[in-house]
């Protein structure tokens, strides 16, 4: 394949993909479907931690993560001169 | 004022102020009918996009559904919010550069082919009709509950309002209708929740409440108390589940990828201008989203607990209105077993006397339920019609602008003017209306049963598809069509044969690997995916301006 003049951007990029989407699936399937029942055991508050997590707190982590996605990719955009205007 | 007055009240006052948007935001060329112009601001695309993502199902059931399965209903809060994770981070930025205007026109274009273009067509128009025919029943039935008006008089009001933002303003009039619609329905939803959050536990945010102590019983969380009662009269305790892990695996990714894949939320970010503001919108819009989905399990489960309190062991000749009255049409079903007069509602098939509770009544008689005012309630109707009208309109758009410019413009008859388009685009969506009313009004008996499948079939289809079109330049046309043709086939046929062929034989001993018809989308897509990069190893690369085409998208500069 032909080198592309972008080629060290999208490396990035898909560094920062791997990164977030292990944590998106980390919280997602491992701990609200795969770990619950260990996490059962702690306890937050009134809630069990693995319901918890499987009702409230992936969902929190799913809003961060889009927010850090665009912090990081504004970051990355300007570093390699590729924002819009 | 009593419950009618108020609901006459709130409901004409959020329908005066959709019309009242829909006439400020006419339009005038097909940019503005199909992506508003491509100039909303970020925020205000975020609040469209959560009123169009959330649809009656979403306002009325969700809270129902997740109350009657305690922990397993955590595959509908995932499922339907992580799939913003994917869309964020695989999809919107890549497709608002792009900059075209549907989900069709970037499979077109970037596997230079007709057939993939109508393909892709066929699924949009699909997937949408389906869906677009359960929100206009919802409509039917919140009139019918409410104003006690016939449900086809219902629809038809529904159809006149849709069609009058839809057809006059487009995307344009939609976008800002939906921020109008998204403030109505998280009022609606959040204004009981924060009165019964407060009433059980003294703690007015529900998030918080729902694991706080009970006020009547300090010392004692909600929680365990709720899991206490429940085990006590046989029930499934509320915050353990009893779904095998491989299912509620498969049931969330395809639901998750069903949503990142589902036109009508895609195209919303086609209406922002620059790429950044794509990446930022798609993380308000689940902020907007969440505010309701974090709600939604606080509510069942106090739903579940205010039910169990006012009907368990009760008289029967003392039962609350508001039985009486789901009684009266149908939604609950009650048989003296042990003709001692008294309710005995339990988890044993034996001795439950509460034969039949509708899920869908948790959310609309949870006010009543709990004894709130009768403005409250009121304003729950209205919440129920905005969250179904929003949802109606952005698929209808697709419906409309795929049929105007995809089929039309891009496939059949290129030389049409702007002007035509535009009159092609209107008379699209007032005929998408008038069909969905038709069907609102005379639901086949398949819809309620598709509509839950629609998304393993978005999955299936579109998902790998458009990922596979982004991140790899070798995907040829060939690929991505064999690809496409494998998920949606297979996925399918083992839902018509589970659903539709042998309804008797739907169980997880028959199931392939214990997989249930909601979740094999995903198998569908993993199949696809497989196929899909097969093929393409076999046939030849696809042209170099493609290459060029797919470097472009991926940079937001240029």
């Amino acid at each position: 394949m032909s080198a592309s003049p972008h080629q060290a951007y999208w490396r990035s990029n898909l560094r920062y993909l791997v990164i977030l989407l292990s944590i998106w699936a980390f919280v997602s399937f491992g701990c609200s479907v795969f770990f619950v029942d260990w996490l059962d055991q702690f306890r937050l508050g009134g809630f069990k931690l693995g319901f918890w997590m499987a009702q409230q707190g992936s969902i929190y982590v799913f809003v961060c993560l889009i927010f850090i996605y665009a912090a990081l990719m504004n970051r990355l955009d300007k570093k390699h001169g590729v924002q819009e205007d | 004022m009593g419950i009618q007055g108020w609901t006459y009240l709130l409901v004409g006052l959020s329908f005066a102020l959709y019309i009242g948007i829909a006439i400020w935001s006419r339009v005038s060329s097909t940019k503005d009918f199909y992506v508003a112009g491509g100039d909303v601001s970020p925020l205000a695309n975020g609040l469209a996009t959560a009123a169009d993502w959330m649809s009656a199902a979403s306002f009325l059931s969700m809270a129902g559904l997740i109350a009657f399965s305690g922990r397993d209903g955590s595959r509908y809060l995932l499922g339907w919010t992580g799939g913003y994770v994917l869309l964020a981070l695989l999809l919107a930025p890549y497709l608002r550069k792009f900059g075209k205007f549907t989900v069709p026109d970037f499979v077109g274009d970037r596997y230079y082919s007709r057939t993939a273009r109508v393909v892709a067509l066929f699924c949009a128009i699909f997937v949408s009709f389906t869906y677009v025919a359960g929100q206009m029943r919802g409509v039917g039935l919140v009139f019918a509950r409410f104003l006690e008006v016939d449900i086809t008089v219902g629809v038809i009001i529904g159809m006149v309002i849709v069609f009058f933002y839809a057809v006059l303003g487009g995307m344009k009039g939609i976008t800002y209708t939906q921020v109008a619609q998204y403030c109505v329905l998280i009022f609606a939803f959040m204004v009981p929740a924060f009165f019964i959050s407060f009433m059980l536990t003294g703690q007015s945010v529900p998030q918080i409440g729902f694991g706080s102590m009970l006020s009547n019983e300090p010392g004692t969380y909600l929680l365990d108390k709720l899991d206490l009662v429940l085990t006590d009269f046989g029930f499934q305790q509320y915050t353990s589940g009893r779904l095998a892990q491989a299912d509620l695996f498969c049931i969330m990714v395809a639901l998750m990828c069903g949503t990142a894949g589902l036109p009508h939320v895609i195209v919303r970010f086609f209406t922002v201008p620059k790429v950044s503001d794509a990446r930022r919108s798609v993380g308000y819009a689940l902020f907007f989203i969440a505010i309701l989905y974090t709600t939604a399990p606080a509510v069942s489960a106090f739903a579940r607990m205010n039910l169990f309190n006012t009907i368990q062991g009760k008289a029967y000749a003392e039962a609350p209105n508001w039985f009486k009255t789901y009684e009266g049409i149908g939604l609950i079903e009650f048989q003296d077993k042990n003709g001692d007069g008294l309710i005995a509602y339990t988890g044993d098939e034996a001795t439950n006397e509460v034969v039949k509770i509708d899920k869908d009544i948790m959310v609309l008689a949870n006010p009543e339920i709990a004894g709130l005012p009768d403005w409250v309630i009121g304003l729950v109707a209205a919440g129920g019609l905005a969250a179904a009208l929003s949802t109606a309109a952005g698929l209808l758009l697709v419906i409309s602008t795929s049929v105007a410019h995809d089929l039309v413009k891009r496939s059949i008859n290129p030389n049409i003017t702007e002007k035509q388009e535009l009159l092609f685009a209107r008379c699209a969506a007032a005929g998408a209306v008038v069909i969905a009313g038709y069907f609102g009004i005379n639901p086949p008996g398949f819809v309620g049963q598709v509509v839950a499948f629609a998304f393993g079939l978005a999955a299936a289809s579109f998902f790998p598809v458009i990922v596979l079109g982004i991140f790899s330049t070798r995907m040829n046309r060939e690929g991505a069509i064999a690809g496409m043709v494998t998920g949606i086939v297979f996925t399918a046929s083992y839902i018509c044969w589970f659903v539709f062929i042998h309804p008797e034989i739907n169980n997880a001993e028959h199931w392939w690997l214990g997989i249930s018809p909601e979740g094999i989308g995903t198998v569908g897509m993993f199949l696809n995916t497989f196929v899909a990069l097969i093929v393409c190893r076999f046939t030849p690369p696809p042209p170099e301006e493609i290459r060029q085409m797919v470097e472009t998208i991926r940079v937001p500069k240029g």
